[in-house]
């Protein structure tokens, strides 16, 4: 207790000097997302030329339309549905490998390894087509499964790097103990390194949803069915060929920024729990 | 019993190696064969036209714009590992005191990446243009007193590849602080604790406590940062529309611009390969700095 | 072996995954196959949002008076579009009615590849009248000439919905401004650096366009190039027989040069996107703009009240005719290999027909390809059509450049623009690229 306040009154003054820098950088990341709002609530005509923050008439209206010219119901759901099964898909697949490359033996665990990684560096441009003709091929273009299953496939190499090199830094006692209890490696992984990884899975979860949810080139080129596609397509839509309607842009770019807040705000949580539980270290 | 675990060690990364020998390896193959090829995107695949190591060859010695983008993206990299990385790091460690409002900063710090990459370019493109702009940065100077720092930041050719690494620094450190975060979360308190009672001040504490432990995680977020902004493009397209007479190119924006407007498919592949070879290298040598360091 | 925990583990992650497949099969068996009704229905890929609501009016009208459906399906924007057409024609999907974005060459692969249908029959029939319809000039870029040098079999692949000429426009009040009289538009090179004193004197902003965008560049220069030394000689650079380090080549290069230092160009020119330059037009912070006549809608959206009118670029050569770039605007082919192309002409004949035309004039303000309709359209968008007589487009003409040359032309342009290189460097330079490309061909 002495120790703390101690630690706390010698630097109120570092203190100061800390929050001003916080509070400076966050103006920084604020500001943008004030002017997409503002931009949102102004019209076609205002939009450039009022410099104003908060706007002289707010047209709240331009959301209903961003919503109703938008069809964004559909496509809104359609981009929880897929963000969420790839994330759970990914979670429950990258977690089950990274478990067996950081603690399972078997013959070229090496070797896999450093091809999943490879895959990470290496990226396909133009891989587009090859997707597509491959999908085709197994006829699955144009359904949400083979969305899902290309998309699992984008976040995959990532999520097995991060996980695998936090399980390396778990320290075993916990699992040694829940093996000597009679735990099968299944239920190792289930109950011991899922529930410790929670800091890392969280990372993992916001860095898979945000690609998810914000991708639109591969839908748009294996949906053919417009019921399929996600919501950044509807937005694009915003963006015409030669008119861009920047209201509704902005207001669709809002409604879309929504959930994906949310998920950083309820996953943010577990990134702060940490691994300071007592029960791995008492 | 030894065969019956290894099968059942074996099934755990199963659906991983499965998805992945779908959906990566095959387009990889695909991919990787046309770089031999000069074919349009158009025509039957069969009709394409082996033409060897050729396109290579000329990757390597007959392509200038393709090293210009290589140089500019490194230089962005570069920005992005020591200023974006040093602001992730030091927010970081300033949240992770018990300081008030920490989990206002933490959110706050996360918009930038949340913010469709539209929206950024448009904003910025306001914030520091002069032409279609407020620019604010200029005004701000000129009202501090220092009109000779003001500057056309993005119509300048020597510094808009710099002001783009800037903001691409800023959409980016909130990953590295997520990342940071959580790193520093999980070193247990009472190793500051021990530190402090054998006479540590903050300094001390921070050099053999904090650093030490967070090696690991410096080097995840270093080769995820050059991963990740060697392959940026689409901010650029929002702050200044292309490749600004060569000055702003990236690789990524080369192989789109030759797969579009030339339609090599074939040559594009050649350069997408190459590109990833030269990140295989780059993140083996970090890789290998990284053993050291951590010895 | 395994125990009860992970048995029950287990059963809730079989259970999970069964429910998030039957989820996705149930979404999937949703759709309505587009096969059901294959007989009498017609499939249009298309990327032009501005148009989705007109169109999807048009295929109502359309059921209403065959009884034939036609689905309007748009992706969007263009060059994923593009893209999509392109990953469709490998995987041998591609719709009833579709459009090749792209360069002449790309259409030709497309035709040689067997997936678009030759309408010559349809427009020669019935002594032409289909074709007779059309401004000569938009039917160009859907035509592969006699001899033409892509190999293609000569026919019409293409039909035209819109033609568009990219011009100069100038804001009427801010000339007044200036002092200068806002019914007369410099006619000739030299009026314009005058003009451009004066905003350099006002410091105003003068001319702006989307130059960040090579293509944009590519097209002022090229109609300087028509201008200064004539079609012939043109298309004879393009075939390699004139350098590009040839003087009139250098003078064109040059004219950058002298529109930057006598202040005709905005500041920042270089890395404007064309959208920009439209939304500065449009809130008078500039007096010329380079833009397509698509920008009357564009115009019309920001600032319904902005006054100002349609010029051609200012000729800086008397002996030969200012060009301008125009023709097609959007055109649609018909895949080959689908069972219902005949019906797919059908349907592309009534909607080039002058009824149809005319609606999709008013309702979207672009310049419609049938020539019989323009007295229903708006009179700013008839001064425009008004230049078709100098138009020229890359598409129509019978050879094409080198995308590695056009890609040095340009930016060679944009660094004479920001003073980086002079006219006669950029000349150099771009033929040692040409020069390359000629000697791998061989």
């Amino acid at each position: 207790m002495r120790a703390t306040i101690y630690y706390k009154t010698k630097k109120t003054s570092i203190n100061l000097l800390i929050h001003l820098f916080l509070i400076s950088v966050a103006v920084t990341c604020l500001y943008p997302l004030a002017w997409m709002v503002s931009a949102s609530l102004k019209t076609q005509e205002t939009i450039f030329k009022d410099f104003s923050l908060i706007p002289h008439k707010l047209h709240l209206n331009n959301y209903v339309l961003a919503w109703k010219e938008g069809g964004f119901g559909r496509y809104f759901l359609n981009s929880i549905f897929y963000t969420a099964a790839v994330v759970i898909g990914i979670v429950i697949v990258a977690s089950l490998a990274a478990y067996a490359f950081s603690r399972l033996k078997f013959p070229g665990k090496n070797v896999l390894f450093i091809m999943f990684i490879a895959a990470m560096m290496i990226p396909i441009p133009g891989s587009f087509v090859a997707l597509y003709v491959l999908l085709n091929k197994l006829h699955l273009r144009n359904t949400p499964v083979g969305y899902i299953l290309a998309m699992i496939n984008v976040g995959l190499s990532m999520s097995i790097f991060l996980l695998k090199t936090f399980f390396d830094q778990m320290p075993t006692e916990l699992e040694d103990q829940a093996r000597i209890d009679g735990c099968s490696k299944l239920g190792i992984w289930w109950h011991v390194m899922l529930p410790l990884s929670k800091p890392v899975l969280a990372v993992v979860v916001v860095f898979n949803a945000l690609a998810v949810w914000n991708e639109y080139i591969l839908a748009l080129i294996i949906f053919d069915s417009r019921q399929f596609m996600p919501l950044q397509v509807a937005i694009k839509l915003f963006q015409g060929e030669f008119v861009t309607n920047y209201p509704l842009l902005m207001a669709g770019l809002t409604i879309a920024a929504l959930p994906i807040i949310i998920v950083y705000l309820v996953m943010q949580k577990y990134i702060v729990k940490g691994v300071t539980s007592a029960a791995v270290y008492g | 019993m030894r065969v019956k675990s290894t099968l059942e060690n074996y099934l755990f990364i199963t659906p991983a190696v499965l998805i992945f020998a779908i959906f990566y390896v095959i387009p990889f193959i695909y991919v990787f064969r046309l770089g031999f090829y000069e074919w349009d995107g158009i025509v039957p695949l069969k009709d394409a036209v082996s033409v060897g190591f050729a396109n290579f060859k000329e990757i390597l010695f007959q392509d200038p714009s393709w090293w210009q983008a290589m140089r500019n993206a490194g230089w962005i990299t570069l920005i992005a590992l020591t200023f974006q990385n040093a602001l992730a790091f030091m927010l970081a460690l300033a949240c992770d005191r018990e300081i008030r409002a920490k989990n206002f900063y933490r959110v706050i710090f996360f918009i930038p990446p949340v913010l469709s990459e539209i929206v950024v370019g448009m904003v910025w493109r306001f914030i520091i243009n002069d032409v279609d702009g407020a620019n604010m940065i200029n005004r701000l100077l000129m009202q501090m007193g220092l009109p000779q720092f003001t500057h056309s930041w993005l119509n300048d050719p020597k510094c808009a590849l710099t002001t783009v690494a800037i903001v691409h620094s800023w959409r980016g450190f909130g990953w590295g602080f997520l990342i940071f975060l959580a790193g520093l979360q999980a070193i247990p308190r009472e190793l500051y604790e021990a530190a402090r009672v054998d006479g540590a001040n903050a300094w001390r504490s921070f050099k053999s406590v904090t650093v030490p432990l967070m090696i690991p995680v410096i080097i995840v977020v270093s080769i995820l940062t050059v991963l990740g902004t060697m392959q940026a493009f689409v901010l650029i397209i929002g702050l200044v529309g292309g490749e600004f007479a060569g000055h702003t190119s990236v690789p990524v924006l080369r192989i789109l611009a030759v797969m579009r407007d030339s339609s090599r498919f074939g040559y594009a592949c050649a350069q997408g390969i190459s590109f990833g070879a030269i990140l295989v290298i780059i993140s083996f040598i970090q890789y290998r700095f990284s053993k050291k360091a951590r010895a | 072996m395994l125990s009860q925990k992970s048995k029950r583990f287990f059963c809730g992650v079989s259970f999970f995954a069964f429910l998030a497949f039957a989820a996705g099969i149930f979404i999937a068996g949703c759709a309505p196959s587009n096969k059901s009704d294959a007989k009498s229905a017609i499939s249009v890929w298309h990327w032009m949002t501005d148009r989705e609501p007109a169109f999807q009016e048009l295929a109502k009208r359309y059921e209403a008076n065959t009884g034939i459906k036609v689905n309007f399906e748009l992706y969007a924007p263009s060059d994923i579009y593009s893209q999509k057409v392109r990953a469709a024609a490998q995987g041998a999907n591609l719709p009833d009615i579709f459009g090749i974005l792209g360069e002449k060459r790309d259409f030709a692969s497309f035709v040689k590849a067997g997936y678009v249908l030759d309408l010559t029959s349809y427009m020669e029939a019935n002594n032409a009248s289909w074709r007779n319809e059309f401004f000569p000039k938009a039917l160009a870029v859907n035509e592969f000439a006699q001899g033409n040098s892509y190999a293609v079999t000569p026919g019409i692949y293409g039909v035209p919905i819109d033609v568009m000429t990219i011009q100069m426009v100038y804001n009427k009040d801010l000339f007044k401004q200036l002092g200068i009289n806002p019914d007369r538009p410099p006619q000739t090179f030299a009026e314009l650096l005058d003009i451009g004193k004066k905003l350099k004197a006002a410091n105003m902003q003068g001319l702006v366009s989307g130059w960040g965008e090579a293509w944009m560049v590519d097209c002022f220069a090229t109609n300087y190039a028509f201008n200064i030394m004539g079609r012939d000689k043109f298309i004879a650079t393009i075939k390699g027989e004139v350098p590009y380090t040839d003087p009139d080549w250098i003078r064109v290069f040059a004219l950058f040069k002298q529109m930057q230092d006598s202040g005709v160009l905005a500041r920042g020119l270089v890395t404007m996107i064309n959208k920009t330059a439209e939304q500065l037009f449009a809130n008078d912070k500039a007096v010329f703009a380079f833009n397509g006549s698509w920008c009357v809608n564009v115009y019309r959206g920001m600032n319904p009240k902005l006054n100002y009118e349609v010029m051609l670029p200012p000729k800086a050569s008397d002996i030969y005719p200012m060009a301008i770039w125009g023709g097609a605007g959007s055109s649609f082919m018909v895949n080959a290999a689908v069972k219902n192309r005949t019906e797919a002409v059908k349907f592309l004949e009534w909607l080039t027909d002058r009824d149809q035309q005319a609606y999709l004039a008013q309702a979207t303000n672009n310049l419609p390809a049938n020539k019989n309709c323009l007295s229903q359209i708006p009179e700013l968008l008839t001064r425009f059509s008004q230049g078709m007589d100098n138009a020229t487009h890359p598409n129509a003409w019978e050879v094409s450049e080198f995308s590695t040359v056009i890609d040095a032309r340009d930016k060679g342009i944009q660094s004479i623009i920001i003073g980086e290189k002079t006219p006669e460097q950029v000349a150099v330079e771009v033929q040692k690229v040409k020069d390359r490309e000629l000697a791998r061909k061989r």
